[in-house]
């Protein structure tokens, strides 16, 4: 089925893929150089969940993402020099140097912001759906979420309401194994309680909601499982939700100890790195060479590079600019 | 008092584990407190010593889990719940604020809801909007919930305690800050009662009342000052709920002036509510108007520099210290 898309859409979803981990490796270096202030999450190793649902989206559509959002942003099309800039908290960052790394938002491209807190995504992009399906049938809406999230309150109540109103949404679980050191489901000696007894699947059917698990390793697997979900969804069919087995590679924020984890399996599942894998494949498929796809990285670390050296230089913003937005009058 | 110097961190898990051992009812939950030992390190090898019966890792479902705490403690157990930020208590407030504060009193008395909820606050740290707040100010607010806040190792180990042993429903505030501050702490076990604020500096010439972080922010404030021959009182009341309005109406008495410094927002906190308590029953001694500083009522910011520029801190104190003594 794969070989069915298009050989530049594939090109892009490679791109895309390397640029995610090519900034993500360096906010990893900038974090530990002591150049970022704050929480930062990094989204390494997942890249083929957000690049494999983000690839279906067209203009008009809508996602909502999580505290480990860079890559969601990145994806649908965030500047990443006005990301890095916001990371560093400089003035021209995209959201002014406000926010930071867990709240970067771009409405205009349809990316309704990072959030910091677990699960709190799902009812806006409910929300977001419920506006798309009065105003602009066809568009669909998408919540990134994390397998923490899936045990938050506001999440189960956002399926049950999705479903009763038949919203063009797709729930998209990132299931990265953890939330911070509580695995999502295989109990451990130390751990014996797991936080869900039911997979996310049979979890969403429960609300009545087309539901799959899919390989997030492999970004053409969530691309046509993705593919399913969202058409369903721009047909009025309803919501659906992608169970997407992944893995990250950094700790859950940078400076974590990561205790509840072994180098082994870490490695383990970076034998089964998402870019790899689909470099692998495109390379047997004939669509690149190795060369061509080593290029692309390259042009990805310098695009990063740039953001950096920009970031680097800007200015931060102004103390008196900390008293503006509260509302859309001076008010506050 | 002994010479050991501790941490704050190591003081919070002092008393959490000196209680485990005390009580079988006490029992530890929340998210990542068990294998990880609490993202600060609060519940670091409690898991180890007293098993997964006691120090329960929770899914992340506020709602759900301090809510069970509070039924929990509602039927004779003693948990102590961690919040993680009390950013977050908007998704499980309703347990807290209509549950555990209400039960009691709607029940005629007849129950204890003794549930500790521990809970991290405070900026600084770049933090954001989202992980930055302080918010004590909403929990005293609702009747029927105690309110403490350590601002030492010492005070954060006997209040802890004290905590853990009270029969009423109480939030734990600790300043993200603190965690590596170090100071005296005794090995053993000793409580210290709510509502006793505690002078951390005699002065003379104004009256610095502070909380939290922001207690050592006026410590350091004092210091500058007393350089310019400014004597600063500093008290830290400790317990916002219960208050010791006398202690501080005792020195306002003395000296006639007074700062209020408060993390919290400014609308409707803290701060505006002990400046009024002042001015009802010590007006005629004060020479002064009193002084408030306080976070402006913005969401927190990320940038460092517009941090930087909301956030109370010594600089600011010092300069409220000084327009106080020179109106007469
Ligand atoms: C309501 C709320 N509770 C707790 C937290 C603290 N927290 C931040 S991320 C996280 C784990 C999230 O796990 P998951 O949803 O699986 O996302 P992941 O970090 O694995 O991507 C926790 C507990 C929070 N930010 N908000
Ligand atoms: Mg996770």
């Amino acid at each position: 089925m794969s070989i069915l898309v298009p050989r530049d859409k594939l090109i892009e979803m490679y791109s895309i893929m390397v640029l995610i981990r090519a900034f993500e490796d360096r906010a990893h270096e900038l974090f530990a150089a002591g150049k970022l202030p704050g929480f930062v999450h990094l989204y390494a190793g997942e890249e083929a969940v957000a690049v494999g649902v983000i690839s279906n989206l067209v203009k008009g559509d809508y996602i909502t993402s999580t505290h480990r959002g860079h890559g969601h942003c990145i994806a649908m099309g965030c500047d990443i020099k006005g990301m890095m800039a916001e990371l560093y908290g400089k003035r021209t960052g995209i959201c002014k140097g406000k926010g930071g790394s867990m709240h970067i938002a771009d409405f205009e491209i349809g990316m309704l912001g990072a959030n910091g807190i677990v699960g709190a995504g799902v009812p806006l992009a409910v929300g977001a759906a419920l506006a798309l399906k009065y105003r602009s049938p066809g568009n669909v809406a998408v919540a990134f979420f994390g397998d923490g999230a899936m045990n938050q309150g506001c999440v189960m109540e956002a399926l049950n309401v999705a479903t009763i109103w038949k919203l063009p949404i797709v729930f998209t679980v990132e299931d990265n194994q953890y939330a911070i050191s509580m695995r999502s489901m295989a109990p451990t000696k130390l751990q014996p309680r797991v936080a869900t007894a039911r997979s996310f699947a049979e979890r969403a059917v429960g609300f009545g909601i087309t539901a799959v698990t899919v390989d997030g390793m492999d970004v053409l697997a969530v691309y046509e499982a993705a593919k399913a979900a969202i058409e369903r969804a721009r047909r009025g069919e309803g919501p659906s939700l992608l169970d997407c087995k992944t893995y990250r590679y950094y700790g859950h924020f940078e400076g974590d100890p990561m205790v509840y984890r072994s180098r082994e399996e870490i490695e383990e599942w970076r034998k089964r790195d998402p870019i790899r894998l689909f470099k692998e494949r495109l390379i047997r498929m004939g669509v690149a060479t190795e060369h061509e796809l080593e290029a692309l990285r390259e042009k990805a670390l310098k695009e990063v590079e740039e953001a950096v050296s920009r970031a680097e230089e800007d200015p931060y913003p102004e103390p008196s600019e900390a008293y503006t937005d509260v509302f859309t009058d001076p008010y506050y | 008092m002994s010479e050991r110097v501790i941490t704050f961190v190591e003081a919070l898990n002092e008393a959490l584990s000196l209680e485990m051992e005390r009580d079988p009812n006490v029992i530890v939950m929340g998210e990542d407190v068990g294998v990880y030992g609490g993202i600060f390190g609060v519940s670091k090898g409690l898991l180890e010593r007293f098993g997964s019966d006691r120090v329960i890792d929770t899914p992340i479902s506020e709602g759900g889990f301090i809510g069970a705490a509070i039924g929990a403690s509602a039927v004779g157990l003693r948990p102590v719940v961690e919040l993680m930020f009390v950013d977050f208590f908007g998704v499980t407030m309703d347990q807290i604020y209509n549950q555990a504060a209400k039960m009691r009193y709607m029940f005629g008395g007849k129950i204890k809801v003794c549930v500790t909820i521990r809970t991290t606050i405070g900026g600084g740290l770049s933090a954001a909007a989202q992980h930055s707040q302080v918010l004590y100010s909403i929990f005293a607010h609702v009747p029927g919930l105690k309110a403490i806040i350590p601002s030492t190792p010492y005070d954060a180990k006997g209040l802890l305690i004290s905590a853990i042993r009270d029969d009423n429903p109480k939030v734990f505030f600790e300043h993200k800050l603190l965690y590596g501050v170090k100071g005296p702490v005794p090995k053993e076990s000793y409580t210290i009662p709510f509502g006793v604020a505690d002078v951390k500096r005699e002065g003379s010439d104004v009256t610095v009342i502070a909380l939290a972080y922001m207690v050592h922010e006026a410590l350091k404030a004092a210091e500058e000052l007393a350089k310019e021959g400014v004597s600063v009182e500093v008290i830290d009341p400790r317990t916002i709920v219960p208050f010791d309005k006398e202690t501080v109406l005792k020195s306002v008495k003395k000296t006639g002036r007074v700062v209020i410094v408060d993390e919290d927002y400014d609308r409707c906190g803290f701060a505006s509510w002990v400046a009024a308590i002042i001015a009802d029953e010590a007006f005629e001694y004060l020479d002064a108007p009193v002084k408030r500083i306080t976070t402006p009522n913005v969401p927190i910011p990320f940038s460092p520099t517009l941090e930087r520029e909301i956030l109370p801190n010594a600089q600011k104190i010092v300069k409220a210290v000084r327009q106080v003594v020179r109106k007469i």
